[in-house]
């Protein structure tokens, strides 16, 4: 089954549904690390949805008798903090368990605001052409000159520093690449006899690039999504290590790291564990992403 | 080739309006009055405050203002930086050479590395090695590097104590710079100890920055390798009975490096925003650090200026990919 006709039974609701989602799964599953990564972002997703059930202590509490404790297993830790405790007596593990809410908050929320726009533009761009085009690849273009991380701090700073300026700065420095996918996705579509046959049929524009074009450029939107999922979380980390993203003392992971930097060499914990859940995070969606490729992917499908 | 050239330098000149745009723009959209946020915390006297509205021509419309501005960094005018009162190309041109140095040793061990990773996996498809290297790539990409680079520090400096903290060189080293590449200017000034202390300030940086490109290279060179090694022309190679490293290391790999130049060049807006959090955290006296500082100390000439530098360079070093990727590959020229 090709991939535009298993989206299509997908956005229509089709009762072929079923056997679209089999060919996903089947050509998804066989990637054994993009199993994993899933099987990792679930667990994340249930750590911070359950978070105050799991974390032993509030993430803000302090512990005025234990600073800087190590972690359990190292001489001078205790069962009590299970990965320590940080310079001010917070306990580690669960203000990681806390923060992972704000990892995939930031990731779902950056993703929707540039899917958002970067669609929106795209298809006005792809649609249209002429000067709409003219006008919306040039500002992508022109977007895509600077280092994100540069623009990123430096809307930042025009917006003031904060997680949700951040994760605004993030979404507008990825929405190009989704512009950019969209445009050229309905380019393609768009002389497609069966466009033509929608046009000819009566569709209005609207109608058109909605319902008729855009669900057949779903495939690579998806994996961009995934990728930018990822991006968002490390940038946002990014920005927090600098100081200019979530506010201590949010648990967000790279603000916990900025606040741990001057103790690095002397409590490895307080810096190890916070980029750890970094890493382990953006790795698990990335290969989340390798297997979506795979699988929606018709050109690089293994035959 | 000159036409395509000129083709290509014709069509970077809407980003290079916009790119000024933008520069003239932040310090219009930072909340409150310019001049107030330029002056930073100490503020003005009403006074001066009316002569630095003239003097930077606030006063004026926004067009002449725009047109003010574009004609003042043409001529090389970048502003005087509020907090070092120096002007900012002055600070530039010596920040500049320390973010080049520690880009060009990270992008060579990028290449060294991933290169001839990426070749091997390609040709041992399918191996453990295969696996396990595109599953390192995969790890290296996923890097939040300013974790790593605090990783590295913990080890080789604290553990092991091989490597300094922070910094360029030794305190007790000074001398006139003469490329601005420590690593060269020592070995000109003949100073092996202050070579020494210059490398040894450079490995982690180096290494945390080519951490991304590394893993970005080695990806990008198997795929190509593997895509060029099912061509009909390798297997003619092969037929002939060329030995497989004669077939792997000249047919194959001279088109396969085609696409790898491009994701080279590419690589350098990853490396410029790799250098910010890179330098900041190794207290590397480059363009990136002096960003982060100059947005902390509320230095916005200097951000300002930077900005428009920055784009400036890249949008350069991709006009320069572009150029060479039609040389070394005739089909573009073509187009």
């Amino acid at each position: 089954m090709s991939q535009s006709t298993e989206v299509t039974a997908l956005a229509a609701g089709n009762p072929d549904r079923l056997t679209g989602f089999r060919t996903f799964w089947h050509y998804f599953s066989v990637n054994r690390g993009a199993v994993i990564g899933l099987f990792v972002f679930i667990l994340l997703v249930l750590a911070a949805l359950f978070a105050p059930l799991l974390a032993p202590y509030a993430p803000d509490i302090q512990d005025k008798t234990a600073f800087l404790r190590p972690p359990a297993w190292q001489a001078g830790g205790s069962a009590q903090y299970l990965l320590g405790t940080d310079p001010v007596g917070r306990d580690i593990l669960s203000r990681l368990l806390y923060g992972a809410r704000f990892s995939l908050l930031i990731g779902a929320v950056v993703v929707t605001l540039a899917l958002t726009g970067g669609i929106t533009l795209g298809l006005l761009a792809g649609y249209f052409r002429g000067w709409v085009d003219v006008a919306i690849m040039r500002l992508m273009d022109l977007i895509l000159a600077f280092p994100s991380l540069l623009l990123a701090l430096v809307l930042v700073t025009i917006l003031g520093p904060g997680l949700f300026n951040a994760m605004l700065a993030i979404a507008l420095v990825l929405q190009p690449h989704f512009a950019r996918l969209v445009r050229a996705a309905v380019m393609a579509e768009k002389s497609r006899e069966y466009v033509v046959a929608a046009k000819v049929a009566g569709a209005g524009h609207i109608r058109l690039m909605l319902r008729t074009i855009l669900p057949n450029c779903l495939g690579p939107l998806i994996v961009q999504g995934t990728l930018s999922f990822s991006n968002a979380i490390l940038e946002a980390a990014a920005l927090g290590f600098l100081g200019l993203g979530a506010q201590p003392p949010t648990p967000e992971w790279g603000t916990m790291l900025a606040s741990a930097r001057e103790f690095i060499l002397r409590a490895w914990w307080v810096v190890t564990f916070p980029g750890l859940a970094i890493l382990i995070t953006v790795l698990a969606i990335n290969l989340i992403g390798d297997g979506l490729r795979d699988a929606l992917d018709p050109k690089l499908r293994r035959s | 080739m000159l036409k395509y050239i000129l083709h290509r330098i014709a069509l970077l000149i809407p980003t290079l309006v916009g790119i000024t745009i933008c520069a003239f723009a932040f310090v219009r959209l930072l909340p409150g009055d310019p001049i107030l946020a330029m002056a930073g915390e100490h503020g003005v006297a009403p006074a001066r405050y009316e002569e630095l509205k003239e003097q930077f021509g606030y006063n004026l419309p926004i067009w002449q203002q725009y047109a003010r501005y574009v004609g003042e960094v043409a001529t090389g005018d970048f502003g005087v930086s509020i907090s070092s009162k120096r002007p900012v190309m002055e600070e530039f041109k010596i920040l500049f050479p320390a973010t080049m140095e520690l880009s060009f040793f990270a992008m060579i061990f990028a290449m060294v590395l991933g290169i001839p990773a990426g070749i091997f996996a390609a040709v041992k498809r399918g191996s453990w090695f295969d696996q396990s290297l595109m599953g390192t790539a995969l790890v290296g990409y996923s890097m939040p590097i300013f974790w790593w680079g605090l990783l590295l520090i913990i080890f080789f400096s604290g553990y092991l104590g091989w490597t300094p903290v922070s910094g360029r060189i030794g305190l007790q080293f000074f001398f006139k710079p003469i490329t601005g590449f420590m690593t060269i200017d020592t070995l000109l000034y003949g100073k092996w100890d202050a070579f020494r202390s210059a490398l040894s300030h450079l490995v982690l940086p180096a290494i945390v920055l080519g951490t991304i490109p590394l893993a970005v290279i080695a990806r990008q060179t198997r795929s190509a390798m593997l895509e060029v090694l099912g061509e009909d022309y390798v297997r003619t190679a092969r037929a002939k009975g060329l030995s497989p490293s004669r077939v792997v290391g000249l047919h194959a790999l001279r088109n396969a490096l085609i696409p790898v130049v491009t994701t080279i060049g590419l690589q350098i807006g990853t490396l410029l925003a790799g250098a910010i959090l890179t330098e900041t955290i190794f207290a590397w006296p480059g363009i990136g650090k002096w960003m982060v500082d100059s947005i902390f100390k509320r230095d916005y000439v200097v951000v300002q200026s930077g900005l428009l530098l920055i784009a400036l360079i890249v949008m350069a070093v991709n006009l320069i990919v572009d150029v060479l990727y039609a040389v070394i590959n005739p089909r573009i020229r073509a187009a």
